[in-house]
């Protein structure tokens, strides 16, 4: 990613929160208006008592709205969330949870394909050479994740080979204790994974979960199979897992690529590595097309200081999807903006601790 | 403040993630510990040497043991960062457990002194697991006993122990595996570091070699991928932590107790005379281990026991863990306590039991003093023996006292640790002697906590890591 060093850091956070407001004007106006919004936002709109293209002129009011809620994507029809814009285009439909119950769904168009392009500026040549092929080691099925990382090597000018996990059917075995069938499952897979590692010498770069990604490299060496470049996803990533991959799966000598992402808001990036971090896992989301804040988990409209930790809030502002104010099942730390990303990034993203445990019975 | 790294190894390691231990009254930081992420542990056990030990005559060992059974009650060892070059005396060790787990001090000493037999009194250890074999027959591989072929190779090549915070008691049921020749890789107990880091280093100082010892302070997550890697473990945790490995023989499970005193029909009238044996049974090491009874099964005179008993629970006092006189643990973590207590609450709105401590004392079992948190003892009369406090066990002196025929008893009591039947009754004792559900059997005025080292508990360590073979060899000519 190109970054100006014509501006100083204030500067251009500043231009990016003009950047942002403008952004929100036309993804409020194009929601809200009934030749090109869904008809979940602009059902939504006539009950309300104000008028959402007129009032929301900057990011902030966006706080107008209440919280965005998961419930909404629950269930059908789905179509109510196609903005009318889009009504005769090819349509996807992505999920999200479903362990049990209904999952979320996205639609999705493009964006898929645009939060990827966008990414893969932000990856380096050497570790991700462009031409050469990946391995896209994870979930597939209802998830984004298997179209958006083929379309990523594609667009890199390489083939995805794909593996599929199935992380629904992992939760289920886990739960119901049924361990060894889930240590089968695995196996299945890492062995499925391996075949195309050594069967594809052109194989140089791999997507893959943090578990997975582990579980190959107790198989094999990925730096004496030809791996220059791992990009991990789709679970929590903890600093000390950060630097175990670095140095120890990766022995030091392939490219580490940690990112948080979920079919909501697309995929945020990690800065650029930089041992001062202490490699702590720090994301900045792709403002303007999504922003992450982390906030007081009692008044959401409240950011925590610098360096303090929060509940993570999310807002997606696509012209394929719409959703304010969304607070996340994550807490982190808030970052300070930084050259590449001048806007908050959030850090050591884990699950939220203010839901209840579950209390222990019995002494052992 | 105290630096606690990983071992892989032996080698110390830091970790990014730590857990700050606190002192449960003072709330004051006590020890910054390194949490090892669970690929880590997969990676070094997969790794492990599993010889280390087979260099060593199990004598050589049992030798070591001893040597360390005194180092662990005297030396002043190290502990924490080696870079640092921090030692720890044993009272500073009593100092921390204390600290973190809120146990009172005199119940912590107790403990070590347990700790301290079993390293000290290894040799009758492991005869009592081994049932006597001569012992370079875990040497040789092979040898004579009676005349008889014996051979025995080590299935359980690297042993793994998922421990507990509630009682240090229980870690005398690993350090046996140590003059069995596994290297061990532990994961402690949240609030309890101290024992198991004590007792590697002195078996360190006794000359064991460090690359034997792996310490993972972990997650649930690391704690699943020390129990996948090694070859055998144990596993001490709640129903719910346990239940996945029910069917898995390499994981020895050290659940919940549910230990009892059982009455027979020729004892039940002579219950006072066994009145003191009962409250030693539940009140004894604050009420925190398995083999505390939680559950009186008599015949009859049931409330009247329950009475007694009450009256006897109901002056005990909250008192600081430092105080000598002190009875009941401090909780380390206040909610859990106010968890136990309500869960407890919640039952008793079922018809048919009744907190007798509680109405003895007039007060809650729940406390607070000074801002720590405690569980008073708590005695329950159950009318009902299907009632569901007649069958529950919880971290204090707690225990339900509840009727039953004794031609029932047996079907009716379900898993029962330790059973300590209180009859002479011929009948009774055949029918105890066959019952399954009951792993360790007392006949007669047994405490349900009173323990015999030098028999197996909840499983044969020695039967865990070794497997027995046909062998055959012909004279070397």
């Amino acid at each position: 990613m190109g970054v100006s060093t014509a501006q100083s850091l204030d500067e251009r956070v500043a231009a990016a929160q003009q950047r942002l407001d403008a952004h929100v004007r036309d993804i409020v106006q194009w929601h809200f208006d009934p030749a090109t919004g869904c008809p979940f936002w602009l059902e939504y709109a006539e009950k309300l008592n104000w008028d959402p293209r007129r009032e929301v002129q900057t990011y902030a009011d966006l706080d107008k709205f209440d919280p965005f809620e998961d419930e909404w994507l629950r269930g059908g029809p789905v179509r109510r969330w196609v903005p009318r814009a889009y009504a005769k285009d090819p349509i996807y439909v992505f999920e999200t949870g479903g362990s049990t119950g209904v999952p979320k769904s996205r639609i999705n168009i493009n964006d898929f394909r645009i939060d990827y392009e966008i990414f893969s500026e932000t990856l380096s040549d050497t570790a991700f050479p462009r031409g050469k092929d990946w391995l896209m080691l994870g979930p597939s099925g209802p998830r984004r994740l298997r179209l958006a990382v083929e379309h990523l090597a594609q667009h890199r000018g390489g083939i995805a080979f794909c593996v599929d996990l199935d992380p629904r059917w992992v939760v289920k075995l886990t739960r119901s204790g049924r361990l060894r069938e889930m240590h089968e499952y695995k196996e299945h897979v890492i062995q499925q994974a391996l075949t195309l590692l050594r069967s594809h010498k052109d194989i140089e770069c791999i997507f893959t979960t943090p578990k997975l990604l582990e579980a190959i490299c107790e198989r094999i060496s990925l730096v004496d199979v030809g791996i220059k470049g791992v990009f991990c996803g789709g679970t929590q990533l903890t600093a000390q897992f950060h630097r175990f991959a670095r140095e120890e799966l990766l022995e030091g000598q392939i490219e580490f690529v940690p990112t948080y992402g979920n079919t909501l808001m697309g995929l945020a990036c990690h800065k650029p590595f930089d041992p001062a971090d202490n490699y702590s896992v720090i994301y900045y989301p792709p403002v303007p097309r999504a922003r992450i804040e982390v906030v007081q988990p009692d008044n959401p409209t409240e950011l925590v200081g610098y360096g303090e930790v929060g509940r993570v809030r999310l807002t997606t502002l696509t012209k394929e999807f719409f959703m304010p104010r969304f607070m996340e099942r994550d807490e982190a730390v808030r970052h300070r903006p930084c050259d590449p990303y001048p806007w908050d990034g959030a850090g050591d993203v884990r699950p939220f601790s203010g839901f209840a445990t579950p209390i222990v019975e019995g002494v052992y | 403040m105290l630096n606690i790294p990983i071992l892989r190894a032996g080698q110390a390691y830091e970790s990014i993630e730590k857990v700050t231990l606190v002192h449960h009254a003072t709330g004051q930081p006590v020890a910054r510990m390194s949490m090892a992420n669970s690929g880590l542990i997969t990676r070094d056990l997969h790794r492990i040497d599993d010889t280390v030990l087979e260099g060593f005559t199990v004598d050589q060992l049992q030798d070591m043991s001893r040597k360390a059974a005194r180092l662990f009650l005297e030396g002043d060892l190290p502990i924490g960062d080696p870079a640092a070059g921090q030692t720890q005396t044993f009272d500073a060790y009593i100092e921390g457990l204390s600290a973190t787990t809120g146990m009172p001090v005199g119940y912590c000493r107790k403990n070590a002194a347990k700790i301290h037999r079993v390293m000290d009194e290894i040799d009758l250890v492991l005869a009592g697991l081994t049932r006597g074999f001569p012992r370079d027959v875990l040497d040789r591989g092979f040898g004579y006993q009676d005349g008889r072929m014996l051979s025995f190779y080590r299935a359980g090549r690297t042993f793994g122990a998922v421990l507990p915070s509630n009682s240090p008691g229980v870690h005398s049921l690993w350090i046996p595996a140590i003059a069995l020749k596994a290297p061990i890789a532990l994961k402690p107990g949240r609030e309890e570091p101290w024992s198991p880091l004590r007792i590697i280093a002195a078996f360190i100082a006794a000359g064991v070699p460090r690359e034997a010892f792996s310490f993972y302070p972990t997650d649930h997550a690391g704690a699943h991928a020390l129990l996948d890697a090694v070859d055998r473990s144990m596993l001490f945790g709640d129903a719910s932590t346990t239940r996945p490995y029910r069917d898995d023989p390499t994981v020895e499970l050290h659940g919940p107790g549910f230990s009892k005193i059982l009455l027979g029909d020729d004892w039940a009238d002579d219950w006072p005379r066994h009145l003191d044996l009962m409250v030693q049974s539940i009140a004894g090491n604050a009420g925190r281990s398995c083999i505390n009874c939680s559950g009186i099964w008599t015949p009859r005179n049931g409330r009247a026991i329950a009475e007694a008993l009450a009256e006897r629970l109901a002056g005990v006092e909250a008192l600081p863990a430092g105080d000598p006189r002190a009875e009941v643990a401090a909780f380390a973590r206040p909610a859990m306590a106010a968890g136990i207590s309500a869960m407890i609450d919640a039952e008793l709105r079922q018809a048919g039991a009744v907190d007798l401590t509680e109405q003895k004392r007039g007060s809650s079992r729940l406390v607070q003093r000074d801002g720590v948190s405690y569980l008073l003892p708590t005695i329950i009369w159950c009318e009902d023996n299907e009632h569901p406090l007649a069958n529950r066990e919880y971290l204090l002196p707690f225990a339900a006292v509840t009727e039953c025929p004794t031609r029932d008893m047996i079907d009716r009591i379900g898993p029962t640790l330790i059973g300590s039947a209180l009859t002479a009754d011929e009948d009774f004792r055949r029918r105890l002697m066959a019952a399954a559900n009951i792993d360790r059997l007392n006949l007669g005025a047994f405490p349900t906590n009173q323990i015999s080292w030098d028999q197996p508990h909840e499983g044969n360590l020695f039967e865990h890591l070794y497997r027995q073979r046909a062998f055959q060899v012909e004279p070397a000519a």
